[in-house]
């Protein structure tokens, strides 16, 4: 039996700037391993790829790449993803559908909480994130487009 | 194409399925294509096969009663074994029945993520993480001598963290009716919870967690005082004013920011 370790580390901080935490306490809690059988027969898939788009800076270093604008009801989508050394640093809305005030509620903590589920190869604090997320199909194509052509 | 960005140290996939958003992070070294691949087609079959939203899948096949489970794929066999399972553990709060429908969608997403990470295992990968829609399960650590870091988002305030937590080999859910449509009800009474805003559960199973953190957040005032009689899990729940509890094991006090 294995003994896990949970730190749990309470912090209140901005999801988008992911800079400081404050530690407040830590403990630690016995679980039981995780116990489960895996069968299943499972089949690869592909995900429609994208050509068009374009790419700045150099191949070392940092570079951005651009996803396609993605045309929702909303309004358009694009994202840039930023890649340093190889490896996926940032990823941020450039266009996303501000009109309608639903749309920006929407959109103020929907590209955050993306954002963070796509940038944790750059982000030393926060690997993961929990909460009940709102996803927009938009975002998620013009990020596909993005890391096609890292 | 796979749109996945890898590395030497990591590979990073996101796919869309069962109408949210999934990643695959693998922290191994090495080229996980293979799996990456499996899991992704793993992810779109159980969507195949129990989305109420496909006329064809075998959930709404047996819906129609077109359909019996024994004819079903045997996954369908085990889920509802599992939804059987949580029913019994959660005192009912947990019901794969919504308005007399067979729909046993609230399980399926978190036991199809703990398959997934197992799915990795088998490939040979130690540490990884595996997220749908806000619930993850992760194995191993994040970087060398580095546990896993998931932060609990703020239901009242998204660009927020409330809390984080760190560990090797453990599951976080969070359920909440604010952000994709009111999708918990009370199965007693048939009412919307209005009293919480969000449930977080961590544990060593992703497809209990998730179960747990529903049947809480259903269970509205009551939600920290059942969670804490959980063995294996702790809980952070989120009232519909704000104010944050948790169980004992979720440590760190009341969850304010001291300079607010």
């Amino acid at each position: 039996m294995r003994r896990v370790v949970l730190a749990i580390v309470t912090t209140v901080t901005s999801l988008v700037l992911l800079l400081s935490f404050k530690t407040h306490a830590t403990s630690s809690l016995a679980t039981p391993p995780a116990a489960s059988a895996t069968t299943g027969n499972t089949t690869g898939t592909s995900a429609a790829g994208s050509t068009s788009g374009s790419t700045s800076g150099s191949s070392t270093g940092t570079r951005t790449v651009t996803g396609d604008t993605i045309d929702t009801r909303f309004g358009p989508v694009q994202v840039k993803v930023t890649v340093t050394n190889g490896k996926v640093s940032s990823v941020n809305a450039i266009d996303y559908p501000m009109n309608d005030p639903r749309d920006q509620q929407i959109n103020s903590y929907a590209i955050p909480v993306l954002n963070q589920e796509a940038t944790q190869a750059g982000n030393a604090n926060i690997d993961m994130v929990s909460g009940a997320t709102f996803t927009s199909e938009g975002y998620l194509q013009s990020l596909q487009s993005a890391l096609n052509k890292i | 194409m796979l749109t996945t960005t890898a590395d030497r140290e990591r590979t990073l996939h996101v796919e869309h399925c069962m109408g949210t958003v999934f990643t695959i992070d693998i922290r191994d070294a090495g080229q996980w294509t293979g799996a990456v691949c499996d899991v992704v087609g793993w992810l779109h079959r159980i969507d195949r096969i129990f989305s109420t939203y496909r006329p064809d899948s075998d959930i709404s096949r047996i819906r129609r009663r077109d359909m019996q489970v024994a004819d079903a794929d045997r996954d369908v066999a085990d889920v509802l074994d599992l939804c059987v399972q949580m029913h019994r553990e959660t005192a009912g709060f947990f019901s794969a029945l919504w308005s007399g429908q067979l729909d046993p969608t609230g399980l399926v997403k978190g036991w199809a993520i703990e398959r997934a990470a197992e799915l990795l295992r088998m490939h040979g990968s130690r540490n990884h993480a595996v997220s749908g829609g806000g619930d993850v399960q992760l194995a191993g650590q994040a970087a060398a001598g580095r546990p896993w870091r998931v932060g609990i988002s703020d239901p009242h305030d998204r660009g927020r963290v409330l809390s984080v937590v760190t560990g090797r080999d453990f599951a976080v859910a969070t359920s909440g009716n604010a952000e994709r449509g009111d999708h918990v009800l009370n199965p007693f009474t048939a009412a919307l919870p209005r009293d919480l805003a969000s449930v977080t559960v961590v544990g060593p199973s992703l497809t209990r967690a998730d179960c747990y953190a529903t049947a809480a957040f259903a269970m509205g005032a009551n939600a920290t005082a059942w969670l804490e009689a959980q063995p294996g899990h702790e809980g952070l729940v989120v009232s519909a004013t704000g104010s944050v509890t948790s169980t004992t094991g979720w440590t760190g006090g009341p969850m304010q920011d001291p300079q607010e």
